[in-house]
């Protein structure tokens, strides 16, 4: 009896491995096709600007304290009177984030007074090397629409602007 | 094998060897294809058009390896032992009969290299040669995982081949000849030979895949416990040598399987033979291995021996009194 039911079991194993062959694939074909991810994936991040093309971050720092992996580096500087780059008082001249080191927790997103950082669906950042994922803030900032042209130099404090003169 | 040159048995080999070469290359991708199936997913698909490059791509990788070898290990031997295996898988194929030989225009193309009376004989005796440069290769490796898998895979196939035997005797005695394409002659005068030797066929099936070293027989190369068995120390072209004995000896098993007792290449519901007709029993029987492999889990190794010797073996006994009880009541008439 007991050798009967466990000849029987094996059976029953058999049929329940041969059903999985028809059954429909789970696999995705990855680089063609792309698995809709969450609509709040917290993937990679940007700096936003507002509609007129200033900059939202205002070199506040909060994200740069906020973050628990200690990825971001900001340096802010006054804003130039004549050509402002954000509605603040002060921008962010420096805006550093090490991708490897960061933990896509959303805790800068959160801390972000103007909404100015925010992370993004896209999962997909690749390099070769590891000075690539140290990405600056013009590889950040999403493009401004006012500007055809492709950006100027990355931001240099004027002289004597601000308290932090260390680039 | 009548006016067979030499020379006409050596092209014939060498393009039984390419068969067999090519037949591995493809049935390796056919199985990852299939556990793909079996485990919902695609298998190989990269590598040329549905993943068909891909022994390509195995094979140039393979021989781009580093040939490694441990700095205790015994030189000779240890380059002898991937060698000796492969000899031996290919040499039992040769006296297995694909079909009925050929008439192409008044020419003659038997479909085995050779045909001796006792070709089934043969067989067994080269087959279990095999485990020689397993048990060698272990020995040399100079490694204590590699030492492990072989005395396994040593004490497995030798307690595997006895109910083997039985198994093949009872074929034999419901046959009575040891020429293969005899016993297939039989088949096709009678029924195939799994009707009244049910159990035979299916200890022959179970010991079959512990003859190979298959999952869930495969103790021999547990990589849960032993890293990868006997071949824990090969790389490259030798560790592909051991992969292609291990599927080639599958090859003649399932061969042999279909020839004992599933009627050769006779087809079913009297349709005529054909050399297609053991190539798909072959397929179905090299399937049922992929299957199994999927399906069942690793057995225990006191296990192993404990299922091989005090039930196989003995049923083994019982079903060869059965058989010989059947022919000497007058048999299948």
């Amino acid at each position: 009896m007991g050798a009967l039911s466990q000849v029987r079991s094996l059976g029953r194993g058999l049929a329940t491995t041969f059903g999985y062959l028809f059954r429909p694939r789970v696999t995705v074909d990855y680089p063609e096709r792309e698995r809709p991810v969450p609509e709040r994936f917290r993937g990679l991040h940007i700096l936003d600007r507002h509609d007129g093309g200033l900059e939202k971050c205002v070199g506040c720092e909060l994200c740069q304290a906020a973050c628990p992996a200690h990825c971001i580096t900001v340096e802010a500087a006054e804003n130039p009177p004549d050509a402002a780059v954000s509605p603040g008082e002060r921008y962010a001249w420096r805006y550093e984030i090490d991708l490897l080191r960061c933990i896509f927790c959303g805790m800068c997103e959160e801390a972000c007074p103007t909404g100015a950082i925010q992370l993004t669906p896209r999962h997909d950042f690749v390099a070769f090397r590891r000075e690539d994922f140290l990405v600056d803030k013009r590889w950040l900032t999403v493009p401004d629409p006012a500007v055809v042209a492709p950006e100027a130099e990355p931001v240099r404090p004027p002289a004597g602007a601000g308290g932090k003169m260390a680039g | 094998m009548n006016g067979m040159s030499l020379g006409y048995v050596l092209v014939r080999s060498v393009i039984l060897i390419v068969l067999l070469m090519s037949a591995f290359a493809y049935f390796m991708v056919m199985e990852r294809k299939v556990i793909g199936y079996f485990q919902l997913r695609w298998g190989p698909v990269r590598v040329g058009p549905w993943g068909l490059l891909q022994p390509l791509a195995d094979a140039l990788k393979m021989l781009a390896k580093e040939d490694a070898q441990p700095l205790a290990a015994d030189g000779l031997v240890f380059h002898v032992a991937p060698a000796l295996t492969l000899f031996v898988a290919l040499a039992a194929f040769a006296v297995i009969p694909l079909g009925p030989a050929l008439h192409i225009g008044g020419f003659l193309l038997p479909l085995s290299i050779a045909n001796p009376s006792t070709g089934l004989l043969f067989v067994l005796a080269v087959a279990s040669l095999g485990v020689y440069g397993i048990s060698l290769g272990g020995w040399a490796s100079q490694s204590k995982y590699a030492l492990l898998g072989s005395l396994r895979a040593s004490a497995q196939m030798v307690s595997y081949e006895l109910a083997l035997g039985m198994a093949v005797i009872s074929a034999v005695v419901l046959g009575g000849s040891l020429s293969l394409p005899r016993l297939v002659a039989q088949q096709s005068l009678h029924t195939w030979a799994f009707i009244p030797d049910i159990l035979g066929f299916v200890i022959f099936v179970i010991c079959s895949v512990a003859e190979t070293n298959r999952a869930p027989f495969d103790l021999a190369e547990a990589e849960g416990e032993l890293v990868a068995g006997f071949h824990t120390e090969y790389s490259g072209f030798r560790f592909a040598s051991f992969v292609m004995a291990e599927y080639i000896n599958m090859f003649t098993l399932s061969a042999l399987g279909a020839l004992l007792f599933l009627g050769g290449w006779n087809g079913p519901f009297g349709l005529g033979p054909s050399v297609w007709w053991l190539l798909t029993k072959m397929a179905l029987y090299l399937f049922l291995f992929i299957w199994i492999r999927v399906t069942f889990p690793r057995i225990r190794y006191d296990r192993l021996m404990q299922f091989g010797w005090k039930v196989l073996v003995p049923i083994g006994f019982l079903n060869l009194i059965w058989i010989s009880v059947f022919v000497v009541g007058g048999g299948w008439r």
